[in-house]
């Protein structure tokens, strides 16, 4: 029996493990100077805990219910739109909106609120659009989910691949203009200043959809994921439950809009496209369908090796190898193999099915050094097992092309292969069923 | 008549483009139809026949290079199926689904490379490009030509099917994939039959379709290929006529949308499409109904 640690001890390590980290990464922004190469890691750690939120907010859809949904670029745009809308501040709106005369809303809810509350109001002016956003995106998922989650799985994937792309014309749409801004980029809102803002608040959110999936709903997800049939049997609403996951993993793709359009500084809808989608899929992908720890440590490793670890490839050095080949969009094309290569061969993730744990975590490093100086040999196992399979093969295969010579030979002969079938009417024909 | 002059080239450019994506659209309706795949990367199949076609034509004459960029996406094509589909075909549907848009990222990011972002104008091909007029309206001769050759290639695709052995095969694995290789059909090679079937064709639409949109970069696959598996779908998906018959609706519509200046939502509508005729009649204008048993 292994030892495991008492609740408590748990509750005060992860306490004290999510403290540490956070103010690490306020001290560090506040003091890595903006010209470091190390600023590349705060970068990337907001980056990263943006797409953590949406990777987890897609996983609770693709992963614990089951619905091939790839529609999370499109309620990223609007929740992007509907943060910085109302956030860019009054004088600016000129500036901004230069095509549609200033635009249509002429202040911010950060603006009132910080004249009314002062530097508080201007946290809760940002909380406020940030929130609304979510919920906007959610009220339009419940609206597109009603006849969009009666279809099965490619179809639904598809339609709400559809139904992205048609937000996305919607936004771009030029008689929008007042509000959208048309097809030019909406700048100047107000976004925030230090890089602990997007950790804190994926953090909530993400910490909010582990609660969820650990609650009775997310085990009458994984009953809809696992067989759609058995769970309504069982007394399940398969309607209300997809409907409400679907709303529910909405809202934080747009709450993590927001925050991408804070991180960014100045959006527009054209980056929100399908390969948007497919760079999050693939983030769930790598780090493990249905595992939302798996979908944080993909999203770090997503983006700190396309964004910071990977640059080199583009540049022509990397890791001491220069080359002619490496030139711009090196890095992706490597990239996109080694995803390949994780799809094809490593199928479950990272992390698989499994979540992290203290436990785990403490006697998986206990472990560590008997299984480091294992591996060699269970290398060699495997490679050995694999020899022996190939063998086998071969031999099954020779074994086959004798035997098919052997029957040629026969038929060339003239001798009946088979004892001929009973020419009477007793065979029996199965017709195809509900014909 | 005065009518009719307005809508006239609006209603010719939606046919040509509409038999581009029909073009298109067979392979992804057959290879739905046997794998129930949604082949995501056959957009981008599509999108580097288009490209290396830029690059083949600066050396070589013009139908040698044709020939060379229908076998190219042949070769892709196939090459696609052995490498990502074929080891996970046993594996769940989502797996299989995610390895084709792992391998259109893929494509998508190596044209990235190869083209350096840049967009690749797509060469001339004289008679494809003389204009003619019709009437009133002046088009491209690659608006004529189009329907013609899709619904010949079309014809001969259906006369294959239909009485051939090959085509037998590829019905009977349509039907029921387990049975049919229980009763000795080599469905490995139905399936790579399936793929050079669709990627020829893809390549032939890139070529008409490119002669009339000239610009290349790495996204032009996206778009035309999403609409032709709307098309599939419209059509029912598996069947090949219905995918024609859902292409040359979307090129119209789409055309006509442009026409009352509508532009931005002409993608769009494709959707709307696709969305209303999964909600109406979800096995589309010619498909077969299917059964779901637990």
């Amino acid at each position: 029996m292994e030892k495991t640690l008492s609740n408590k001890t748990k509750l005060v390590l992860s306490i004290a493990a999510i403290a540490l980290f956070l103010v690490l990464v306020y001290v560090g922004d506040n003091t890595i100077p903006a010209n470091s190469s190390w600023k590349m890691l705060i970068t990337v750690i907001e980056k990263g805990s943006i797409f953590a939120l949406v990777a987890a907010s897609m996983n609770l859809l693709n992963g614990f219910t089951g619905l091939f949904s790839l529609g999370q670029a499109g309620f990223m745009l609007i929740g992007a739109y509907t943060y910085a809308i109302f956030t860019i501040p009054g004088k600016s709106h000129e500036a901004v909106y230069q095509y549609f005369n200033g635009g249509l809303i002429q202040w911010s809810i950060v603006e009132i609120l910080e004249g009314k509350l002062g530097i508080f109001g201007h946290y809760i002016g940002m909380f406020i659009p940030m929130i609304g956003a979510g919920l906007l995106v959610a009220v339009v998922a419940a609206l597109i989910g009603i006849p969009v989650l009666r279809l099965k799985s490619d179809y639904l994937a598809i339609a709400t691949l559809g139904f992205a792309e048609i937000l996305r014309a919607f936004f771009q749409w030029n008689s929008l203009g007042p509000i959208t801004n048309g097809s030019n980029v909406l700048r100047k809102y107000t976004t925030y200043g230090n890089a602990i803002f997007p950790v804190l608040v994926s953090g909530i959110c993400i910490a909010i959809i582990i609660l969820l999936i650990n609650s009775t709903y997310g085990r009458a997800f994984r009953a809809i994921r696992d067989d759609e049939i058995a769970a309504e049997a069982m007394g399940i609403n398969l309607f209300k439950h997809k409907e409400m996951s679907f709303v529910i993993s909405s809202f934080f793709a747009g709450i993590s809009g927001a925050l991408l359009a804070m991180f960014q500084t100045t959006i527009n809808a054209m980056p929100f496209n399908t390969v948007m989608t497919y760079e999050i899929l693939l983030i769930v992908v790598i780090g493990g369908i249905g595992s939302i720890t798996g979908s944080i440590l993909g999203a770090f490793l997503f983006i700190s090796t396309s964004e910071w670890l990977l640059r080199g490839l583009d540049a022509g050095q990397w890791l001491g190898i220069s080359s002619s080949l490496m030139r711009p969009g090196f890095r992706k094309v490597v990239f996109a193999i080694i995803i390949m290569l994780i799809v094809l061969f490593y199928a479950q993730g990272i992390m698989g099915s499994r979540e992290f744990s203290w436990d785990g975590f403490i006697n998986w490093w206990k472990n560590l050094p008997a299984n480091l100086k294992a591996w060699p040999a269970k290398r060699k196992a495997k490679s050995a097992a694999k020899k022996e399979a190939r063998a086998r093969k071969a031999a099954a295969k020779a074994k086959a092309k004798e035997a098919k010579a052997e029957g040629e030979a026969k038929r060339a002969s003239g001798e009946a292969l088979f004892t001929p079938l009973p020419t009477s009417d007793e065979v029996m024909v199965f017709g195809k069923e509900g014909k | 008549m005065g009518f009719i002059q307005t809508w006239l080239p609006y209603i010719l450019a939606g046919v040509a483009v509409g038999g581009q994506y029909a073009l298109i659209a067979i392979g992804y309706t057959m290879v739905y139809g046997i794998l129930r795949l949604i082949n995501f990367a056959h957009g981008d199949v599509f999108m580097w026949s288009g490209l290396i076609m830029v690059y083949l034509i600066t050396i070589l004459p013009l139908w040698l290079s044709v020939i060379l960029v229908i076998i190219f996406a042949i070769v892709l094509g196939t090459t696609i199926e052995k490498v990502a589909y074929r080891p996970l075909r046993s594996a769940p549907r989502m797996s299989i689904m995610i390895s084709a848009i792992g391998v259109s990222y893929l494509l998508q990011n190596f044209a990235l490379y190869i083209t350096g972002g840049l967009t690749k104008t797509y060469p001339t091909i004289g008679w494809l490009q003389r204009t003619v007029s019709i009437g009133s309206a002046t088009t491209k001769m690659v608006t004529l030509v189009t329907p013609v050759l899709t619904i010949v290639l079309v014809f001969l695709l259906v006369m294959l099917i239909k009485h051939t052995k090959i085509g037998m095969a590829m019905r009977a694995v349509s039907r029921d994939f387990e049975t049919s290789s229980l009763m000795g059909i080599d469905i490995d090679r139905v399936i790579t039959v399936t793929f050079v079937i669709g990627c020829a064709l893809a390549a032939i639409g890139s070529i008409l379709y490119f002669s009339n949109y000239t610009g290349i970069q790495p996204m032009s696959g996206a778009m035309p290929g999403l609409k032709a598996f709307v098309a599939a779908v419209f059509g029912g998906i598996g069947s090949v006529p219905g995918a024609v018959v859902g292409a040359f609706v979307i090129g119209v519509a789409e055309n006509l949308i442009k026409g009352i200046g509508w532009t931005n939502f002409s993608d769009a509508f494709t959707f709307v499409l696709l969305i209303i005729i999964l909600m109406v009649k979800p096995t589309g204008l010619f498909g077969e109904k299917n059964i779901d048993k637990v």
